[in-house]
C-alpha cells in the first residue's frame, strides 16, 4: 500500500498526499478521509480541498500547530480505512448535442471516425467521476471517457464559451461551469446550471461522486430551460449501486 | 443600525472594489476566497474605525477613485499611498478623519505601494454571498453587484452606534514602507525537487521584475528562467494564497487573492502570509526577490504579528 505523506504548503495549508496517478482507488481513500474530516471536525481548520491525489487542509497556525494538525490527520487516516462511507450519487445531466450548442461535434466525429450518433452514444453510455472541482466555481474535474472519443484542443481556443457547454479536450470530458475562453471541443450544451449563484446552495456537484449525461432535443433543452428558471427542474440523483 | 447613503463615484478609479477578508470555506467547490490582497493594511483600517476586522472596505488599486460624499463619516486609508485628497487637501493615510457631506475625497496618484484601502466606521455595505461581501469578478459575485466600481454608483454604509474621535493613528514603526525592490520570504514548494538544481539557485538570487499582466488573480514576474527537470504540467492539485507557479515558459507567477482554487504547475515555492501585503502592494516594473525560510520561521513570525494586532487593538480602543 501506498504510505500517505503529508507536507506543508505555505505556513497555514497542510498536503496530504494519497497516492501520484489518478485512480478510482485513490479517490475513495480521499473520500473516507475527507468524509471523517467533515463527520469529526478538527479546530483551527478552516476548509480542504480535495484533488485527483491529495487533500489540502488550510488551518489556522495561531490556533492549531503543524504537528497537532498532522497528528490528527493521521489518526483520520487510519480511521478512514476502517469505515464504510455512503454510496457514492449519479447525477444526470441533460445534454443537446450538436447544431449550435455543439459546434464541434463533427470535428469530434470525424476526428475519431465515427458517426454522428455513435459519439454520443459512447458519450451518455459513461459513468464519470468527479474526481475533484476547481477552475472555476463547480467546475467538475471527469474521470472515466471512453477513449475512443479522444480529441485534441482546439488550436486556437473561443473567447467565449457559454455556459453548460459539455466539451472533451484530449482524453478529458467537462462542462463549463460559467461563460468564459475555452479551448475545448464543444459537443453539446446542458440547460442545467452548474453553479447558479441564486440558490442556497450555488454548487451543484460534488467530489467523489458521479455524472451521466443523457441526451435531449433541442424542444426539451428550451422546456427544462424554463423549469430551471422558474425553480421546478430537480436534477436527478441515483445511488451508485442502482446503477 | 441605519443605513445611509455614504458617497457617490463619480470616478471609479482603475479599479476599486468592495472587499472583506475573503470567502472561506468553498474552495473545495471550486470558488476562489478573493478577498483582500493587504490584510495588513485591512486590518488596520478597520481597527482604526472601530470595526470588526471583518467589515469590508474599499480596495482601491493604483489609480484611485473621486468620491463625493452625501454624509458625515469617519474614515480611515491605509496601504499603499496613493496621495489622498480630501476636497484638494492632502490628508494622512493610517489616521482617522472626519469627511463631511459634500466632501470630496479624490488621489492624486501611486507614490509607494498599489493598492490603499478605505475603511469607514460603522462599515461599508456591499452584498453578501457565500457568508462574504467579497467582490470576485470573474463569477460577478458579492460586493457591488459583482462588479469594480462605475461611475454614478452610490455606497451606502451601517451608521455606528457611537461616534468615533478623530486622528487616531498608529505608530510609524506599524506603517510599511513599500520599497522598489521587495524580498519575500518563501517555503519550499511542493515540486520543489523537480527543477534543476541550478534553476533553484537562480531563482533564490536573482531578481524578477513584475510584469504589467499584474491583478488580483496574480503577479506574473520576468527574469531569470526556472526550469523543471522533466515537464512543467503536474495533475491538477489546490493551490494557496502565494503559490509561486511556474508554467513551461520559465517564469514564475505569484498566486494572489482571485487565484483559482486548484492549478496545474509545477509550484515551486509558497510566500510566507506575514509577507503577502508586501506582495500585494508590488508595482509593474518593480523587483522582487526570494528568500528561503523554515516553516517554524514562518509561524513564529506569523504568531508574532497576530500578537501585534491583539495590543494595537487594545491600545485604540483605550484611545476611544
Amino acid at each position: 500500500m501506498h504510505p500517505i505523506r503529508m507536507e506543508a504548503m505555505g505556513d497555514g495549508g497542510l498536503r496530504v498526499v494519497f497516492g501520484s496517478s489518478i485512480s478510482k482507488k485513490i479517490n475513495q481513500k480521499i473520500r473516507a478521509f475527507t468524509f471523517l474530516l467533515e463527520e469529526n471536525k478538527i479546530n483551527g481548520i478552516s476548509e480542504w480541498v480535495p484533488s485527483y491525489t491529495s487533500v489540502t487542509i488550510h488551518y489556522d497556525p495561531a490556533r492549531l500547530t503543524f504537528d497537532a494538525l498532522k497528528k490528527q490527520v493521521m489518526q483520520r487516516c487510519n480511521e478512514a480505512k476502517q469505515i464504510d462511507i455512503p454510496p457514492a450519487n449519479v447525477y444526470e445531466i441533460p445534454v443537446c448535442y450538436g447544431g449550435e450548442f455543439g459546434p464541434d461535434l463533427k470535428n469530434v466525429a470525424s476526428h475519431n471516425q465515427l458517426e454522428i450518433n455513435e459519439v454520443i452514444d459512447l458519450h451518455t453510455a459513461g459513468e464519470y467521476l468527479i474526481y475533484m472541482l476547481g477552475f472555476t466555481p463547480g467546475f467538475p474535474y471527469l474521470g472515466g471517457m471512453n477513449e475512443t472519443l479522444s480529441t485534441p484542443r482546439l488550436t486556437t481556443p473561443r473567447s467565449l464559451v457559454k455556459a453548460g457547454s459539455v466539451g472533451i479536450a484530449g482524453n478529458q470530458t467537462g462542462v463549463y461551469s460559467l461563460d468564459s475562453p475555452g479551448g475545448w471541443n464543444i459537443i453539446g450544451r446542458s440547460p442545467v446550471k452548474l453553479f447558479d449563484v441564486t440558490k442556497k446552495h450555488p454548487v451543484l456537484l460534488e467530489a467523489g461522486h458521479y455524472i451521466r449525461f443523457f441526451s435531449i432535443t433541442d424542444t426539451m433543452y428550451e422546456t427544462i430551460k424554463k423549469q430551471i428558471k422558474e425553480g421546478t427542474y430537480e436534477v436527478k440523483m441515483v445511488k451508485e449501486d442502482d446503477v | 443600525m441605519t443605513k445611509e447613503t455614504l458617497c457617490y463615484v463619480k470616478k471609479p478609479g482603475m479599479f476599486t472594489t468592495i472587499q472583506d477578508l475573503g470567502r472561506f470555506g468553498f474552495q473545495s467547490q471550486g470558488i476562489p476566497p478573493a478577498g483582500v490582497m493587504d490584510y495588513y493594511a485591512f486590518t488596520i483600517a478597520n481597527m482604526l474605525t472601530g470595526n470588526h476586522l471583518r467589515e469590508a472596505v474599499l480596495e482601491i488599486t493604483m489609480t484611485g477613485p473621486v468620491l463625493s460624499f452625501a454624509s458625515q463619516a469617519v474614515i480611515a486609508i491605509t496601504g499603499g499611498d496613493l496621495q489622498p485628497e480630501l476636497n484638494g487637501e492632502t490628508v494622512p493615510m493610517w489616521k482617522t478623519f472626519t469627511v463631511q457631506e459634500g466632501d470630496e475625497l479624490s488621489f492624486k496618484g501611486p507614490k509607494q505601494g498599489a493598492r490603499a484601502y478605505l475603511a469607514v466606521s460603522g462599515g461599508i455595505n456591499g452584498e453578501e454571498v457565500l457568508k462574504s461581501k467579497s467582490t470576485y469578478v470573474k463569477a460577478k459575485l458579492g460586493g457591488f453587484e459583482g462588479r469594480a466600481l462605475r461611475k454614478g454608483d452610490k455606497l451606502t454604509f451601517t451608521v455606528p452606534c457611537n461616534s468615533l474621535s478623530t486622528g487616531k493613528g498608529v505608530h510609524s514603526e506599524l506603517i510599511p514602507s513599500y520599497p522598489s525592490t521587495q524580498e519575500l520570504r518563501v517555503l519550499e514548494g511542493q515540486e520543489y525537487t523537480a527543477f534543476e538544481k541550478k534553476a533553484v539557485q537562480s531563482f533564490f538570487t536573482s531578481a524578477y521584475t513584475v510584469t504589467n499582466e499584474s491583478d488580483r488573480m496574480g503577479i506574473r514576474l520576468s527574469g531569470s528562467h526556472v526550469t523543471q527537470k522533466n515537464k512543467a504540467d503536474i495533475l491538477s492539485d489546490a493551490v494557496t494564497f502565494g503559490t509561486i507557479q511556474v508554467a513551461s515558459d520559465g517564469q514564475p507567477m505569484i498566486l494572489m487573492a482571485d487565484r483559482q482554487t486548484t492549478g496545474g504547475y509545477t509550484r515551486i515555492a509558497n510566500i510566507i502570509t506575514v509577507d503577502l501585503p508586501k506582495a500585494a502592494q508590488v508595482l509593474p516594473g518593480q523587483k522582487i526577490t526570494f528568500k528561503k525560510v523554515s516553516l517554524e520561521e514562518a509561524h513564529s513570525l506569523f504568531l508574532k504579528e497576530r500578537k501585534q494586532f491583539a495590543s494595537l487593538a487594545l491600545a485604540l480602543e483605550e484611545k476611544l
